[in-house]
């Protein structure tokens, strides 16, 4: 066995204060964190329970619901995976607004009054802050979100140019975390409705020169709880983490079902 | 959202006063005099106020409808659509002072007492 050479640490690139111990100077402050829970095991109604909590600047709303389900109550449920928004896990109504936990900082919400969070809207609670997602993938599934292209596979890619890539470029952007189509109000009253995320992923291909089967996408979303669902209530945008015009890949498909007859 | 809400609120609210407004206009084929005694009734300030909210309704209803026709139509309508929302409260409003104005005018005029 070789001994480790302990080589020295270059020298810090960042100027640190010589008094300070460097995290202690990160702006501290107290919140109460207010969730409304939902155990069918434990009782048959929802209800809220509150926990204030003192966090650091940096801190998101994720890093608040941990601290209440590692140090304070295990029983807290709640879905996150990667926790840097990405994944689309963690999605859920903070003070009445659909947002990723994960990319929610604490200190950009009114610290001097409870946070709600609650499980987000239209879709089956099953326990705390997780839904029943199956109804949203469903329609994710009905728009058939692959290339569809049945001409012979060229030996290399499928070329496309840098407009054509444009096309869609927005939609691409989608991680599924049905912030968008839990917020709109349509879907709400309408559980057959495709939700807006369903028709984002449609458009993705629609408008993708590549895929062939565009029409067929498209005579999908021409249904009674397709596309002419859509009141533009813009909800979907304004709920939309990934910053993807929702509205108007909708209204995009809407001109598209119209002026394919033409 | 709330646009929306106010769009079916109004296009309901409008709804049914036509549903009154055509049973009242449909009445000078029945009694000339029961028209006359029914129409009356809109001189009173009660029925001055409620057209005023009618007006409101409606300035707001057609306004609105113009931006959601731009919304669908227009390629740009979707990015626009708050500032458009911003447009049709501004002409709501200017429309609506004028109206009242107008309105309240020939109310006073008229005014006989109760």
């Amino acid at each position: 066995m070789s001994t480790p050479t302990v080589e020295k640490e270059p020298a810090s690139k960042i100027d640190l204060a010589e008094s300070g111990d460097g995290a202690g100077a990160v702006q501290q402050f107290d919140i109460t964190l207010k969730v409304r829970r939902y155990d069918p095991e434990r009782t048959e109604d929802a209800w809220w329970d509150e926990w204030n909590l003192t966090m650091f600047g940096t801190d998101r709303v994720l890093d608040a619901l941990h601290k209440v389900k590692w140090d304070v109550d295990g029983t807290l449920t709640f879905r996150r995976s990667c926790a840097h928004g990405i994944c689309g896990s963690d999605a859920m109504r903070i003070n009445g607004r659909n947002r990723l936990a994960c990319k929610t900082l604490l200190k950009d919400l009114d610290t001097s009054k409870p946070i709600i969070v609650e499980a987000i809207k239209g879709l089956p609670v099953e326990k705390d802050l997780i839904v029943d997602m199956e109804p949203f993938f469903q329609s994710y599934r009905e728009i058939m979100p692959f290339m569809i292209n049945s001409s012979p596979t060229p030996t290399a890619e499928r070329v496309q140019s840098p407009e054509e890539r444009q096309r869609f470029d927005d939609t691409t952007k989608c991680i599924l975390c049905a912030a968008c189509t839990s917020s709109c109000p349509v879907f709400w009253t309408d559980g057959q409705y495709f939700g807006p995320a369903a028709i984002v992923n449609a458009h993705r291909f629609i408008f993708d020169s590549r895929d062939d089967a565009g029409d067929m996408r498209l005579e999908i979303l021409n249904d009674r709880e397709g596309v002419w669902r859509c009141r533009t209530t813009f909800n979907c945008t304004e709920a939309c983490p990934r910053g993807i015009e929702v509205t108007k890949a909708i209204q995009e498909v809407k001109t598209a079902i119209l002026t394919r007859s033409l | 959202m709330w646009s929306w809400v106010g769009h079916r609120i109004t296009g309901v609210g409008i709804f049914f006063f036509l549903l009154v407004h055509v049973l009242d206009t449909s009445l000078v084929r029945v009694s000339p005099e029961a028209y006359d005694a029914v129409i009356g009734a809109y001189k009173h300030p009660i029925m001055i106020m409620g057209e005023i909210g009618l007006v409101g309704a409606i300035v707001f209803h057609a306004f609105n409808g113009l931006r959601i026709i731009l919304v669908d139509f227009w390629k740009q309508g979707t990015r626009y659509h708050r500032q458009m929302l911003w447009a049709v409260m501004v002409l709501w409003f200017v429309t609506m002072v004028a109206f009242s104005i107008r309105h309240l005018m020939i109310f006073f005029e008229g005014w006989e007492g109760f």
